[in-house]
């Protein structure tokens, strides 16, 4: 299971310009990392990854929670996803993320997740989503 | 009669304000990492993310990453803020835009939060972006993203921010 997924993710092409990695998948939870990547800061002032990068890993993360749910057709894509900022992560550590989906429709799944550094006790970010329910091949047609 | 000041030929004026928006976009490396570029006309920003392969997250369909759309997104909001304080100090004289391009940056806004709606796929093109700055208090702001990619009035995705504006001097 884990190994397909990390071969999803490695098929993402902006998952891996940004060296994204799957940790894993627990009970429905995913979790992601990616490392520090100084061509990723956002605030040059302090050498803090920009709001953009935590986001991207959180949307990730998310959006596989909602396709690794047991009653996902396969396909997803992200309706809406908020992302609150609780303290910048810290220069120079890993971001991991963990997403999970708290509810499933047959046309929704609603997700919620979870950003820190090193310090595992004090979220970085928190996210709060939307992401379509649907089977894999059905959106082709434009 | 009183002798007025000729006002400041029109290059000089061109060059300071691009000169300071340069500066500003260079000290981002995010920015350059994404590729972003901004057209300005006047104060008004027009931000654009060329398509790039590197920018799919989706290969099926294709279409692009949700994170890159938002990280393009966040960017153009942060661009507007500081672009906006650094325009009126700029034009006030308080800032020079010589000390800008030899690396000299006030501090960038911090963002508080940031919501996005994603309202159509996101096709394998360049994608422009405006924001608007709905309200800039002392402390805080908050700004509405637009972006599209074919057509101006078919958006591919908005979004809202909120953010802490750095302590500037009274």
């Amino acid at each position: 299971m884990s190994h397909i997924a990390q071969q999803f993710i490695d098929a993402l092409p902006f998952a891996r310009a940004l060296s994204m990695r799957l940790d894993g998948v627990e009970d429905g939870r995913v979790l992601m990392s990616m490392p520090y990547d100084p061509r990723l800061v956002g605030d040059p002032a302090t050498g803090v990854l920009h709001g953009g990068v935590v986001f991207a890993l959180l949307d990730t993360a998310s959006g596989l929670a909602a396709t690794l749910h047991p009653a996902s057709g396969g396909g997803t894509a992200t309706i809406d996803l908020r992302v609150d900022h609780m303290r910048p992560a810290t220069p120079g550590q890993r971001i991991r993320a963990e997403a999970f989906c708290y509810n499933m429709t047959r046309s929704v799944a609603f997700i919620r997740a979870v950003a820190t550094d090193d310090d595992a006790s004090r979220p970085v970010a928190t996210a709060n989503g939307a992401f379509t329910n649907e089977s894999v091949r059905r959106r082709a047609a434009p | 009669m009183s002798q007025r000041t000729p006002p400041e030929p029109v290059q000089v004026i061109k060059q300071r304000r691009d000169t300071a928006l340069r500066a500003l976009l260079e000290s981002v490396p995010f920015i350059g990492f994404m590729g972003l570029q901004f057209d300005r006309r006047g104060d008004e920003l027009t931000a654009s993310m060329p398509y790039d392969e590197r920018l799919i997250g989706n290969p099926l369909l294709p279409a692009l990453h949700g994170g890159a759309t938002a990280g393009f997104l966040e960017a153009t909001a942060i661009v507007e803020l500081a672009w906006q304080a650094l325009w009126d100090d700029l034009e006030q004289g308080r800032i020079e835009a010589a000390a800008l391009a030899a690396g000299w940056m006030p501090q960038l806004p911090k963002t508080i939060d940031f919501t996005v709606d994603y309202l159509r796929s996101g096709l394998p093109r360049d994608v422009y972006a405006r924001a608007r700055v709905n309200r800039s208090g002392r402390r805080y702001a908050s700004v509405h993203v637009e972006a599209w990619q074919d057509n101006r009035s078919r958006l591919m995705a908005q979004a809202t921010g909120h953010f802490l504006m750095p302590e500037r001097p009274a």
